[in-house]
């Protein structure tokens, strides 16, 4: 136990804000996660051919591949990306990002293909009643979505987004390969100098466990709340 | 684009990723045992076995797979106990600490899929075979273990899908997985997009043939011929 006492001799400051830094990483890439599903799932229902196609590239391939693979070819490919767009603008010096970003977007990338897969569902499970009903009313279409058709979808897709979000917060794991400073990463340091990995990583399945416990009694209220009516 | 370095590339990630189809398949074979096997637990009316059942799931299904693997190959050789007995030949390889850890991951998502398959088995087929006479034992053989194995086909096509994608992370306890070897090229050559496209494509190529070998075996053992 005093190895997880506060201060200087113990590691349970380090820990404890490892655990901040892994929720602060799981909330942004859950975001981005939404605003690639805002994106893609339109993409995915609309009635050409060639943008069907992109979107499902996008779930396909991210579905296919190991998450690690992609946090790769971000990690690897990130900063040699954004310096050829640099270049393409006259700055040649070298550009690091950070690994809360890079992680952030790889892990983000990948729950927005989950998320779009979800949100698609959700839509189609809305009755076709509700987009006529919209249509003869001259409702365009941006209102028809943002005011109907996204506060329905939002109460069907909650039970599976609560799925993606378990799915995130483990994989934010993963990102520990990059050096970011999440639980991860704080224990595989912890574990190393005190050479004790057995308590480090099972204190950090604890960890987890009690993130994936409170978050499900969070969304379990907030299912609550949107179906009220129903 | 480096076509060259995609040519040179391929030869060695395929032959990689025949360690990857190892550890899938012998972590889904062992992993359907350990789930079938907790799924019969969480179905029993003892609260003991029950509650244990349920909290081996709960562990497994909440805590991602990487500190999973990294208590059974870092963890779990730091007890003084476990280097004298013969467990240790097994602990001291990554490739079986490996295979234990998503063996244990895989049962614990399986047990979930199989108990939900069993207990959306309509009551009146048990009762019909208890009708006739037929023996419990052969009741749950015979006609619960097939349907549910019908019934679960979808999501333990996901399963398996997942678990592949699980594999990657062997490569974290220095197993030159695919995705071992991609990490290792990519390192070497600072071309993460080319090596990517050539990893990533191998593996759509294994989700793309296990998810029609599912939708096969779907509809060959479908309830509506």
């Amino acid at each position: 136990m005093e190895l997880l006492t506060f201060g200087k001799t113990g590691w349970g400051d380090e820990l404890f804000f490892a655990t901040l830094m892994t929720i602060a990483v799981s909330i942004t890439a859950m975001i981005i996660g939404f605003l690639f599903a805002l994106i893609f799932t339109p993409l995915k229902l609309s009635k050409k051919k060639y943008l069907n196609f992109i979107s499902n590239s996008y779930t396909t391939v991210i579905r296919g591949v190991p998450e690690l693979l992609v946090i790769y070819l971000f990690f690897f490919g990130g900063s040699g990306a954004i310096m050829y767009v640099a270049s393409i603008f006259g700055y040649n010096d070298y550009i690091e990002i950070n690994a809360f970003l890079t992680g952030s977007i790889s892990i983000g990338i990948i729950s927005g293909a989950y998320s779009t897969e979800v949100f698609r569902g959700a839509i189609q499970s809305i009755d076709k009643g509700q987009f006529e009903a919209a249509k003869v009313l001259g409702i365009s279409k941006f209102v028809q979505f943002y005011k109907i058709i996204l506060p329905q979808m939002l109460r069907l897709a909650i039970p599976n987004l609560s799925n993606v979000w378990q799915i995130t917060l483990k994989d934010t794991s993963l990102i520990s390969v990059t050096g970011l400073v999440e639980i991860m990463r704080q224990s595989y340091i912890a574990a190393g100098s005190t050479r004790d990995p057995l308590f480090f990583y099972s204190f950090a399945a604890v960890l987890y466990l009690l993130l994936t416990y409170f978050s499900m009694k969070i969304i379990n209220k907030l299912e609550v709340k949107y179906s009220k009516g129903y | 684009m480096d076509f060259d370095l995609m040519i040179n590339s391929a030869p060695k990630l395929l032959a990689a990723s025949v360690i990857t189809l190892k550890l899938l398949s012998a972590s889904l074979f062992f992993g359907l045992f350990t789930g079938l096997i907790f799924a019969i637990m969480r179905m029993s009316n003892n609260m003991i076995i029950n509650k244990f059942a349920y909290g081996y799931s709960y562990f497994f299904r909440g805590t991602p797979l990487l500190v999973q693997i990294f208590i059974i190959y870092f963890g779990l050789g730091q007890i003084e106990y476990l280097r004298s007995t013969f467990l240790w030949v097994i602990l001291k390889e990554p490739y079986w600490c490996a295979i234990i850890a998503f063996t244990l991951n895989t049962g614990a998502y399986t047990s979930e899929i199989l108990r939900s398959a069993f207990q959306t088995i309509k009551p009146g087929i048990i009762e019909a075979g208890k009708s006739l006479g037929i023996s419990n034992k052969i009741i749950f053989y015979k006609i619960q273990i097939p349907i549910a194995i019908r019934q679960s086909l979808p999501a333990y096509g996901n399963e398996i899908i997942l678990m592949m994608k699980g594999t990657s992370l062997a490569s974290t306890v220095t197993l030159m997985d695919l995705t071992g070897v991609a990490k290792y090229i990519i390192s070497t050559t600072f071309k993460p997009i080319e090596v990517f496209i050539v990893a990533g494509g191998i593996y759509l190529l294994m989700t793309f043939i296990i998810h029609n070998v599912i939708k096969y075996l779907e509809k060959k053992y479908s309830f509506e011929q």
